[in-house]
């Protein structure tokens, strides 16, 4: 729902490493908790990067499943559903180990 | 972070140029275990050079700069002794109804400030003028590109500049309408709030994993109208309970009155949890 302002962070972000040069790709890394949609965050991608030295450059979205750990038996499982509970013994001790990234990985440059 | 590197959906991890996924950069992706190699994902770096491109590893979050400020908005609030709640909703819960009847039953006791935000209106806030607030801040976010639909950092931090902090006890930002966003952005608040209208539905909870999990309470809110309505109570706790363990749930209605003293002792729970960190 506020994939506009994600992207537009993701754009500062590499624009920022990018310094000047031209981009190709830019990778993020987006946890299934964080409820964006990708087609939305691509969608957003293109009318944002249009005319700067982002124009050129592919979002690559890398979706990171929700996994908890159970303190109880220790097993990790990725979730289907957002319920924290564990997936071998049901317990709902668990605690979440990924699925709330929201970081961008890297950028990708041209070589002057 | 990042140790299961799974390109879920196969989209956008396709290597069109010729780029090796370079693991070796990403610092922290150290088990490889699950990551799913397509064909053209086993790259070679010999052709690296070749295409003349350059991969620079970044692993900045994109909430960093967001968290920073709101360091920095805690710090203030600490420094005045103010205790922040950011209480969030979906549209017409009953937010601000709530929060009229706080200011009418803590007023007296507490001096409370307010930080509004609202997406093109200063309605909310003109409610609540006159029902005991001690100074309103309202923080418009329509302006700029595309109109939040949260309330960020930066937001807040410059919506406080236009408090008296050290004349506060208590800062209640009540966010903007949303069970979506404003759950993502940390503000500098010592707790988080939502209210929640039986009028909505049993499943929310469900729906809204990433609200429901990040609040400390939860209003259940009109339920004055339980009687006319087929909303199953149990269930929606049970939903509640799945997806966030922890959260004290108070059952109320802004309308009647039930339940605001209840709410009311937490705050004042919450800003006494504030004065003895701050004496301490």
């Amino acid at each position: 729902m506020h994939e506009l302002s994600i992207c537009n962070a993701i754009a500062s972000t590499a624009a920022k490493h990018a310094d000047g040069r031209s981009v190709t790709q830019v990778t993020v890394q987006i946890g299934h908790l964080r409820q964006v949609v990708p087609d939305a965050l691509q969608f957003s991608w293109e009318v944002m990067c249009d005319a700067t030295v982002l124009k050129d450059a592919a979002l690559v979205i890398e979706q990171v499943p929700a996994v908890v750990e159970c303190a109880s038996c220790g097993v990790r499982t990725a979730l289907d559903l957002p319920i924290l509970a564990c997936g071998h013994c049901e317990g709902f001790d668990v605690k979440l180990v990924s699925g709330e990234e929201l970081v961008v990985v890297s950028i990708d440059l041209v070589d002057a | 972070m990042g140790r299961f590197h799974i390109h879920a959906d196969g989209t956008g991890h396709v290597h069109e140029r010729d780029l090796e996924h370079d693991h070796g950069d990403h610092g922290d992706h150290g088990d490889h275990g699950d990551h799913e190699r397509t064909a053209g994902d086993v790259g070679d770096h010999s052709g690296y050079k070749e295409t003349g491109k350059t991969r620079i590893t970044i692993l900045e979050n994109l909430l960093s700069e967001n968290d920073r400020v709101a360091d920095d908005n805690g710090r203030q609030l600490a420094t005045s002794d103010v205790c922040a709640v950011n209480l969030m909703s979906s549209p017409g819960a009953g937010k601000t109804t709530l929060l009229r009847k706080t200011l009418e039953s803590l007023g007296e006791l507490l001096r409370i400030g307010v930080l509004e935000g609202d997406i093109a209106t200063s309605l909310d806030a003109d409610q609540l003028h006159g029902a005991g607030a001690s100074a309103i801040s309202v923080i418009n976010t329509s302006a700029g590109f595309g109109g939040e639909c949260h309330l960020d950092a930066v937001m807040v931090r410059a919506g406080m500049a236009r408090l008296p902090l050290p004349d506060l006890d208590l800062l209640i930002i009540e966010n903007v309408g949303n069970l979506v966003c404003p759950a993502e952005f940390r503000v500098g608040e010592h707790a988080k709030a939502m209210v929640f209208a039986v009028t909505e539905g049993e499943e929310k909870p469900l729906k809204y994993p990433v609200m429901f999990r990040a609040v400390d309470v939860v209003v259940v809110n009109k339920v004055d109208l339980l009687p006319h309505l087929d909303f199953d109570l149990e269930v929606f706790l049970a939903n509640l309970n799945a997806v966030n363990p922890s959260a004290q749930v108070i059952l109320a209605s802004a309308r009647t009155g039930e339940g605001v003293s209840e709410w009311c002792a937490w705050l004042e729970a919450q800003c006494l949890l504030v004065a003895k960190e701050s004496s301490t």
